[in-house]
């Protein structure tokens, strides 16, 4: 892990499982199955530090994400945030919670109320909080918000269409912001936005992370912003964790099988550099998370995979210093 | 030969409550047959509006073709009836969209979406194109046909509806097919997939495909030529390599240097596109990227660059300096 090996992570999150019941009927419903979208996860994060969370849709990363925030109750297994654990917290007790821990969504459009103006969505939590009782004061640290975001003052006035799409996700961040977190789940935070314009939101989180030193949780599907932007990261499938290290590490010495084939899916923007490269699809489709296959849950799709494969479920292992690889045929 | 389709100063506007907006303002370019030719642009460019002109399936109103030529194997597009597109459509030019779950018909087998084209465009009977619609699906990869054939569009995944929607726009045996961004709402490896089938099928097949993306890694994996629109124009148009080796307009150079590499460690900060995207209602007689340009000179507010030679033979660009920026080449590597 960066960051001083003494100091306990910030978030710790042990064993964790989400698993969402499927029932049939109307009148006597009944539980028929169960999706584990999270299937024990752990990992933690160091104070000041960028985790990246990768994988397809489905893989759980952002269920996780809402699981650390407590959007979800997890089924089981710990999240331990600055040594407290509150996976099991109530109501009440997550308030206190929730002013240290924020979210940054995907979409600027559907994640900001169209019937506010921009200055009441950045205010609310400050409100709701109860951390500013003063309107002027308010006022005075929405604007500074705006500022600190790229954003002109001007814009607390304005209601979210009349903005781009860049710019509501500068309000969306500067909403995060507004009650001083120390650790913000960025869950495809810029995914949605234009090539042109992403560039300018990665900067911008990249400048708050040092300015207010700031601990990321960075959900995304794009790997090429993750390598940019992270310091170690975590890659999901079908629920777990399949392989997780530094950054660069990760990126130049992928041994996961699937860590594998998802770099080699990813077109590089330079016509020589895809003209030499050796590039072989993953046959198969992510199987189900309701009846996932037995053993590894990658076994079906894998070029690797032998017989033990089906049986055992590999656990997580550190095969080089910091690099974790959940893989029983790589050592 | 001349080319398979060649656009001719294509216009289409659209009456906004905002105002006119050109989205597609001025462009021409060609596809030589069997050939990938990429349109990549940001949201608002233009470029899904291209491909939804060439096929006449711009909603009018609010949209309306005001100019142009579409000559596709010789022949006006935009002069035809509508009787004589409808037979093209489907026939001779195939179409495969974002979204395969809205393209699907949901309430028809996956076997009847493919039939219906046969029997309608070929006049193909029953039973030879139940025949054909197993051949195609074994033709973009579907294993266990028959049962597939029978089943509806939402019990099957993302991937593999856009392998049927592949299948449909390759029934009649069309000479193009025209992607709109095929495989954005698909996962990376899934991507990987689709995207290789659709190059084989083409190299295979002779089929010629302009693919429409904003991903510049699509483009430089599939793509032999290249146009890039901003603003409703094409504002540079050249190879693969010319575009990405030796830009010559300042978006290009911009879009390239702005997005992250996944082959190469973090070097520095980002370096963004500055400013917003350009409001198509508010533009004026200059350049529209020259608010956000870092070479604008005053000339360029005061006349719209046409696409002109810069570089190498069959490169253009439309940009008032683009001579001198070849001394900017290379941003990719």
């Amino acid at each position: 892990m960066s960051g001083a090996a003494s100091e306990a992570p910030l978030l710790e999150v042990r064993g964790l499982a989400m698993h969402f019941p499927i029932s049939e009927g109307i009148v006597f419903s009944r539980q028929v199955g169960e999706v584990k979208a999270v299937d024990g996860v752990d990992f933690a994060i160091g104070r000041g530090e960028t985790l990246g969370l990768v994988g397809e849709s489905g893989c759980g990363k952002t269920t996780t994400g809402r699981c650390i925030l407590r959007l979800e109750r997890p089924t089981a297994g710990q999240i331990l945030f600055d040594g407290q654990d509150v996976s099991r917290m109530e109501r009440g007790e997550l308030v206190g919670l929730r002013r240290r821990m924020q979210v940054i969504f995907q979409d600027p459009y559907s994640s900001l109320n169209p019937r506010m103006k921009v200055g009441d969505i950045i205010a609310e939590p400050i409100k709701v909080h109860g951390v500013e009782p003063d309107a002027g004061r308010r006022r005075a640290r929405v604007h500074e918000l705006l500022s600190v975001c790229g954003l002109s003052p001007k814009f607390a006035d304005r209601y979210p269409h009349e903005m781009s799409g860049g710019q509501r996700q500068r309000v969306g961040i500067a909403r995060a912001l507004a009650l001083d977190p120390e650790f913000i789940v960025c869950d495809e935070a810029v995914s949605a936005l234009d090539v042109s314009i992403q560039a300018q939101v990665v900067n911008l989180l990249e400048d708050l992370r040092e300015r207010f030193r700031l601990t990321y949780l960075f959900i995304a599907h794009d790997l090429s912003v993750v390598r940019h932007l992270c310091q170690r990261v975590a890659v999901m499938y079908l629920g777990r964790i399949v392989e997780m290290a530094d950054c660069d590490e990760l990126f130049d010495n992928p041994l996961h099988p699937y860590t594998q084939a998802l770099l080699s899916a990813v077109p590089i923007p330079d016509p020589r550099v895809e003209a030499s490269r050796q590039f072989r699809a993953a046959p198969g489709e992510v199987p189900s998370p309701i009846n996932p296959p037995s053993g590894c849950v990658f076994h079906p799709r894998c070029p690797m995979a032998v017989e033990g494969c089906r049986q055992a479920r590999p656990a997580l292992r550190e095969l080089r210093p910091g690099h974790w690889v959940a893989c029983s045929e790589v050592h | 030969m001349p080319p398979l389709l060649e656009v001719k100063q294509l216009h289409t506007e659209f009456r906004t409550g905002a105002g006119l907006v050109r989205a597609v303002d001025g462009v021409t370019f060609s596809v030589e047959q069997g050939e990938t030719v990429a349109v990549v642009g940001e949201s608002g460019s233009g470029k899904s509006v291209t491909a939804l002109s060439i096929l006449r399936l711009v909603a009018d109103p609010p949209g309306r073709i005001t100019a142009g030529e579409v000559l596709f194997d010789g022949r006006d597009l935009l002069g035809l009836a509508d009787e004589e597109m409808r037979e093209i459509r489907g026939r001779d030019i195939g179409m495969v969209f974002q979204e395969p779950m809205t393209s699907l018909n949901p309430v028809l087998t996956i076997g009847r979406q493919i039939t219906e084209s046969l029997e309608q465009h070929l006049g193909t009977d029953r039973q030879a194109a139940e025949r054909r619609a197993l051949e195609l699906l074994d033709l973009v990869g579907i294993a266990d046909a028959p049962r597939r054939l029978r089943q509806y569009p939402h019990q099957l995944s993302g991937g593999m509806r856009q392998r049927v929607m592949i299948a449909v726009a390759l029934a009649c045996n069309p000479k193009l097919i025209i992607a709109d961004e095929p495989t954005t709402a698909l996962d990376v490896t899934i991507q990987a997939q689709i995207l290789e089938l659709m190059k084989s099928l083409s190299l295979r097949l002779n089929v010629a495909l302009i693919v429409i993306t904003h991903n510049l890694g699509v483009v430089a994996r599939y793509a032999s030529r290249v146009n890039v629109m901003y603003a409703g124009r094409i504002v540079e148009a050249g190879s693969a390599d010319d575009i990405y080796h030796d830009p010559r307009h300042p978006y290009t150079i911009a879009l390239l240097r702005s997005v992250p590499r996944l082959d190469r460690p973090r070097q520095a900060r980002l370096d963004p596109v500055d400013g917003q995207p350009p409001d198509l209602t508010r533009l004026d007689g200059g350049c529209a990227f020259r608010p956000r340009c870092r070479f604008a000179v005053e000339s360029c507010g005061q006349a719209i660059p046409p696409l002109a030679p810069a570089g190498e033979a069959g490169h253009s660009s439309a940009c008032f300096r683009s001579a001198e920026l070849g001394a900017a080449r290379d941003v990719a590597a």
